[in-house]
């Protein structure tokens, strides 16, 4: 067995590793006759990715382009195929992903088994509201193909299955046209959340793509972010580069205290002088700034990091946030990481898709042991006062009940898991509930 | 002299290597034909490559078992593309030694993959390539072919003939133009050597990038990545005597 991380490094775990290269292979079977999970690239904050004591298959060999139509911009590809080399090969053919999550190193089966969001979501929605079709291969080897008409109760399955139906073969989705690569982008500071909430008013209406983030530390305060695909061909159709710095192995994680965290808000709050500045930004600095740094959760140190992306209802949303900062400051917990964003209505099929109507806190905590665990008690316990649910792609410490409320529809998809497939997230996230 | 590869046969072409070089090879625009046992993961390859790189490429389904129709094969791919720069043989199979010793059928069926289905794509290769005055003969062997050892021996004999086999074809195919070039990987990071843990593995991509520029510049053997010319070195410099009693 090895160890297999994922990006939040937490929990360690250790699996048998197997392979699949090709999605006409037939379903390698789990070592010594217990389960298993796809595995991607590994960018799972959650521990939807691990299978400790049981197999992962990893899917990145499995990366082909299977067909493209260049008119109307339907692509279909096998699901180990990353973000990142679908976007090189989309982008100078004049097309871009329907919607992105904030980094390009995730596989097309992980995106659609997460179904995963980003700025676009209150136009877009999901990613899997853009998936036309896609072929599952269960244990048993039977092996069908999906979509809204066909083996549709399938489909809405798999859609934010968290890759327990069987593995994703291969997934056919719908690409946006652009003109170029570049974003029109026009950032606002906001001085707390209720300045938040006034920016956001206006923005969804004007900017297919919005974010914010927000310095917990100071309780509020935060840069808004939104822009529209640029509407001529200024800046051409060059993908994006290399990921241009690599941070450094052995970063010690004490270095990562609330000091040096509020150093850094502070200096990231200041970056940008004017309360509003405009400008035209390549899309892999909009969307992927991260990315720019190789392995940049090394900033953590090995004992890794926690996240917890939760939506608000609107109406309760600020007095939420307000009192989740309070205690993450009470226990001396930073974050320099924090991402608020208000979410559409767009619905997705996936039976256990995450996101819906309301405002998201995306917020990341440097692990601190016992510490985090009582913050993230905390935080579970104002969410559900406060009638919000959490996505369980991102979790590791969500107790069933939360599950149970974010995904009230966990028992029928329970049905569907296959029965040669499990995860730590499935265990832990059903413990007590099955 | 240096040459540019713009029609090129490859030959277990879903190995990964062969995998790596298609793909550099499409990525430079040549023209492709592949062969390999599995139709489905040829068409798979095949739609990626013309995808991404749009290049031309054509598929064969082969039986390494059956050589008498292996003559066929090569007549296919060389009308389809017209002659060629270049032929890449890839496949192989790596068998358990502990296997090979309880089975001779095992132990067979790795002389027949190995070495002599290699050989019979060869034969009518080099004749065609050699009445052509032209052409590069690019075939994977082993760094295990270079001694025999206990742990892979049946293996490792059958790509030391191969080894062998391809000194005398270079020798015999110099006068006429046409090049032989002898590889001999160490760990690679593919399907075959999944098992393998060695901090010396190195990427598909990075063979596949030595052996074109290999290719190009005519090379006759090389060893990727290069430093197994020096492990190689030494393991065939210590004695037999002494050697028989290494656990190797």
């Amino acid at each position: 067995m090895n160890a297999v991380e994922n990006f939040s490094r937490n929990p360690k775990t250790k699996s048998w590793i197997k392979h699949i290269y090709w999605s006409c292979e037939s379903l390698p079977s789990p070592a010594e006759g217990g389960t298993l999970i796809p595995f991607g690239l590994g960018s799972s904050f959650g521990d939807v990715c691990l299978n400790d004591g049981g197999t992962v298959l990893i899917t990145r060999s499995m990366n082909r382009v299977l067909n493209f139509d260049e008119e109307s911009g339907i692509i279909r590809c096998e699901a180990g195929a990353s973000l990142d080399e679908i976007l090189r090969f989309v982008v100078p053919r004049g097309w871009f992903l329907p919607t992105t999550p904030g980094t390009r190193f995730v596989t097309l089966g992980g995106a659609v088994a997460n179904d995963v969001h980003g700025k676009n979501h209150h136009r877009a929605g999901t990613f899997g509201c853009h998936v036309t079709r896609l072929e599952l291969l269960r244990s048993g080897n039977r092996r069908f193909v999906c979509s809204p008409v066909e083996n549709s109760d399938w489909f809405a399955a798999t859609i934010g299955g968290m890759g327990l139906t069987g593995l994703i073969t291969w997934v056919e989705f719908r690409l946006r046209r652009i003109r170029s690569t570049m974003i029109e982008t026009e950032s606002i500071k906001f001085r707390n959340l209720d300045e938040f909430f006034d920016v956001c008013e206006g923005s969804d209406a004007k900017f297919e793509h919005t974010v914010a983030w927000v310095d917990c530390v100071t309780r509020g305060r935060g840069i808004y972010m939104q822009g529209n695909y640029a509407d001529s061909d200024t800046g051409g159709l060059k993908p994006h580069g290399e990921q241009p710095f690599n941070f450094p192995r052995g970063f010690p994680s004490f270095a990562l205290n609330r000091f040096s965290i509020r150093v850094f808000n502070q200096l990231y709050y200041s970056r940008q002088l004017r309360q509003k500045t405009s400008g035209l930004q390549h899309y892999a600095g909009f969307f992927y700034p991260q990315d720019a740094v190789k392995n940049w959760r090394r900033v953590y140190g090995t004992p890794g990091f926690y996240e917890a992306q939760i939506v608000l209802p609107l109406d309760s949303a600020r007095d939420a946030l307000r009192e989740i900062f309070k205690q993450a400051a009470k226990l001396g917990q930073g974050a320099f990481l924090a991402v608020l964003k208000k979410l559409g209505s767009v619905r997705s099929p996936g039976l256990m898709s995450f996101p819906r109507p309301g405002v998201t806190l995306g917020i990341d905590f440097p692990n601190k042991g016992p510490r985090t665990r009582q913050l993230f008690d905390k935080i579970f316990r104002i969410g559900l006062d406060a009638g919000a649910i959490f996505n369980p792609g991102k979790d590791v410490l969500m107790p069933p009940e939360c599950f149970a409320k974010t995904c009230p529809n966990w028992k029928a998809f329970s049905a569907f898991v296959d029965p040669a497939f499990s995860s730590n997230s499935w265990r832990r996230l059903t413990k007590g509930l099955l | 002299m240096k040459m540019r590869i713009q029609k090129a046969l490859i030959i277990g072409a879903t190995s990964g290597i062969a995998q790596a070089l298609a793909g550099q090879l499409a990525a430079s625009g040549a023209t492709l034909f592949l062969a390999g046992r599995s139709k489905e993961k040829l068409d798979l390859m095949a739609r990626d490559l013309r995808l991404r790189h749009g290049v031309q490429v054509e598929v064969q389904a082969v039986t390494f078992e059956e050589p008498a129709n292996h003559a066929a094969i090569v007549q296919r791919a060389w009308e389809w593309l017209g002659e060629m720069d270049a032929a890449f043989i890839c496949h192989g199979v790596l068998i358990d030694q502990k296997k090979c010793e309880r089975d001779f059928e095992q132990a067979l069926h790795s002389f027949q993959i190995n070495l002599l289905s290699v050989v019979s794509f060869l034969g009518d290769l080099a004749n065609r390539m050699e009445t052509a005055g032209r052409g590069s003969l690019v075939v994977i062997s082993s760094v295990a072919g270079d001694r025999g050892r206990q742990s892979n021996y049946a293996y490792g004999a059958a790509k030391a003939g191969l080894t062998a086999f391809l000194q005398g074809l270079r020798n015999r195919l110099f006068p006429s133009g046409v090049r032989v070039l002898t590889v001999k990987p160490g760990y690679v990071d593919t399907p075959m050597a999944a098992h393998i843990h060695s901090l010396l593995k190195v990427s598909a991509d990075r063979a596949a990038r030595d052996i074109l520029a290999a290719t190009e510049k005519g090379r006759d053997v090389l060893y990727t990545p290069w430093f197994w010319r020096l492990i190689m070195l030494v393991i065939r410099l210590i004695p037999e005597s002494i050697f028989k009693r290494l656990k190797l």
